[in-house]
């Protein structure tokens, strides 16, 4: 096994600690649309498209999951940790997927990131529940997912700009 | 694979972004549709429990009640022919917040608890599907 640097180890340190940050924060705003669960602004992602940019996608992958299980254990929901680690990883295939291609910039990965995270939870949904009656929340946030990831993905890009991280 | 240029990348995003959001509309209308197909059958609106995917009860929405779901874990309030949920145990209380709810397939859902509350055989919500 590779040794990790030691500048590295610090750096992901620092954006699992702004990931969880972030979504103690959101967990702290009511809900601005509270008929429909699930709509909300994905601040974490910042930090995950911002790894996935600076360092790579294995870390990005590493940043995100510990933050699930470290959200989830410390002032998350136990029982809604099936629809975090779904929405988790599927947002990050999504991701991962579309910046290999090279096509589109940070804005459309986090996009992808957010509707596909959506997406995951109410896949989870439909399975444990075992109706499809949730399907119905999908277009809704599909619609709020975008408009959150493209507010991610343009705060996620200046961070990927102004900030220099060398590993 | 070589890296489009930024205006090349600006376009291909914004085309996602409406792909995304077109399809969003499509799945809406498809729903929309769909339910106005739903036969109403005739007879009382019902509010229909399912824990954990099994139909666990059946209220009318026509008799005022307070009734404990799942052991206790949430308490479902019907009165004049609106249901909502009070008192869930779990931290986020996303149930209670989201409102009364008295036309065909509008829910509640609570995922902690695996509760899901949906009205049935009661009057079309028209073009809304969540009225």
């Amino acid at each position: 096994m590779k040794t990790m640097k030691t500048k590295k180890v610090a750096v992901m340190g620092l954006a699992v600690a702004l990931a969880m940050i972030l979504s103690f924060v959101e967990s702290q705003i009511p809900p601005l649309f509270p008929m429909i669960p699930g709509i909300k602004m994905g601040l974490a992602n910042i930090a995950v498209v911002f790894v996935l940019y600076k360092l790579g996608w294995k870390e990005a992958v590493t940043i995100s999951l510990l933050r699930v299980f470290l959200v989830t254990l410390l002032f998350g929901n136990i029982g809604l940790l099936w629809y975090s680690l779904a929405g988790a990883v599927l947002s990050l295939a999504g991701m991962i997927a579309l910046k290999k291609t090279g096509l589109f910039s940070e804005i459309a990965v986090s996009v992808v990131g957010g509707v596909l995270h959506n997406a995951g939870q109410i896949a989870v949904a439909c399975i444990l529940f075992e109706t499809d009656k949730l399907l119905y929340y999908l277009p809704f946030l599909m619609i709020s997912g975008t408009l959150a990831g493209v507010a991610i993905g343009l705060l996620a890009g200046i961070l990927i700009k102004r900030i220099r991280v060398e590993v | 694979m070589k890296e489009a240029d930024n205006k090349k990348k600006r376009l291909l995003d914004l085309m996602l972004i409406g792909g995304v959001l077109i399809l969003a509309a499509v799945l809406l209308l498809v729903f929309v549709l769909n339910r106005r197909g739903e036969a109403n059958p005739s007879g009382g609106a019902c509010a229909v429990v399912r824990i954990d995917g099994e139909e666990a009860a059946r209220y009318p929405m026509s008799k005022n009640g307070n009734f404990p779901l799942n052991g206790g874990t949430n308490t479902l309030v019907i009165e004049n022919g609106y249901a909502w949920m009070t008192d869930s145990e779990c931290p986020d209380k996303i149930c209670e917040h989201m409102g009364k709810i008295h036309m065909n397939g509008q829910l509640i859902v609570c995922l902690p608890n695996g509760v899901i509350v949906t009205v049935e055989g009661g009057e079309d919500s028209g073009v809304d599907i969540f009225g």
